[in-house]
């Protein structure tokens, strides 16, 4: 079973990367820009037939390495 | 009093901090990250570097080494643990101190001397110095950006968990003299109960007049006092 889990900072973290790619995009025209965040990819692949078994599996994995929980939010999805 | 060093792949200090430490007498061991057994220490030094080059976060890697259970179990016993600049990393990653260092505010490696100021001078590791001494201190980091939550921040405070701050050479803590964007210029802080400190300035690189100054000589024998 696979899984991706993406990692951004929180809301109230500065982003400074986030900002210098948003900046960059304005300066190239792209002016209705919004707001941009930067953050992580991980494709995760699991030995595991039971979905809530490998999303434990994986909200585990999150929560001792893969996040630092302090300054990051995570999202998993099945892909 | 008797030392051990911590080397990572990637640590890249762990040997200047050596020589600070055999210069002012400790007697030292190196300990390579994937022993399971601690030499019986006084003081564990994680070094600073690029541990494991700073992959996901850096220190996250090291702070699940194998070794770290054994610094884990010996801070809980009391031992003093010093980390500078990676170490202050890895010791936030482990969960040793709460914090986290974030990236610099400017996206730049800042390699250059500063000036930090001695908030606590009534423990361990700070002793020998003057409360308020002003330091000249070299800093080397991309993440060196310390960031806590504001419960946390309040505790920092409160109990004089704040060992440097980030100042001008007159003294100053503002933004000015901060160089990465450290909440409330922090460069420095203790756990609850002192025996472990994480900085990011480099006290091992400040014990010799002829390639920099000495105001890294009184962390040292501090311990030792």
């Amino acid at each position: 079973m696979k899984f991706s889990v993406t990692v951004t900072l929180k809301k109230d973290v500065l982003d400074p990367q986030g900002k210098v790619v948003q900046n960059t995009l304005v300066n190239m025209g792209m002016s209705n820009l919004k707001n941009i965040r930067q953050g992580k990819h991980f494709e995760i692949e699991v030995n595991e037939n039971n979905q809530s078994t490998a999303e434990k599996k994986i909200d585990e994995m999150c929560k001792k390495l893969l996040v630092n929980l302090i300054i990051e939010d995570y999202k998993i999805n099945k892909i | 009093m008797r030392s051990s060093i911590i080397v990572f792949p990637g640590s890249n200090c762990d040997r200047d901090i050596k020589v600070a430490l055999e210069k002012m007498q400790f007697k030292n061991q190196m300990v390579w990250h994937k022993e399971t057994k601690l030499p019986k220490s006084d003081l564990i030094v994680i070094p600073g570097g690029f541990s494991y080059g700073d992959y996901l976060r850096s220190g996250a890697i090291a702070g699940k080494s194998l070794i770290i259970d054994e610094v884990v179990k010996a801070a809980n016993s009391g031992c003093l643990i010093l980390g500078i600049c990676n170490g202050f990393q890895i010791l936030t990653e482990t969960g040793l101190l709460k914090g986290t260092l974030l990236r610099n505010k400017d996206l730049k490696f800042i390699n250059k001397d500063i000036h930090i100021k001695v908030l606590n001078n009534n423990t361990k590791f700070t002793n020998k110095y003057k409360k308020k001494q002003i330091l000249k201190i070299n800093i080397a980091h991309n993440e060196g950006n310390f960031f806590t939550d504001p419960v946390h921040i309040e505790k920092l405070k409160k109990e004089d968990l704040i060992a440097f701050k980030y100042c001008d050479e007159n003294g100053n803590i503002d933004k000015n003299s901060n160089p990465n964007g450290s909440l409330d210029n922090i460069a420095g802080i203790f756990n609850e109960k002192k025996n472990i400190l994480g900085m990011m300035p480099h006290p091992e690189r400040m014990i010799d007049e002829m390639i920099s100054n000495t105001d890294g000589v009184n962390l040292f024998s501090s311990l030792l006092n």
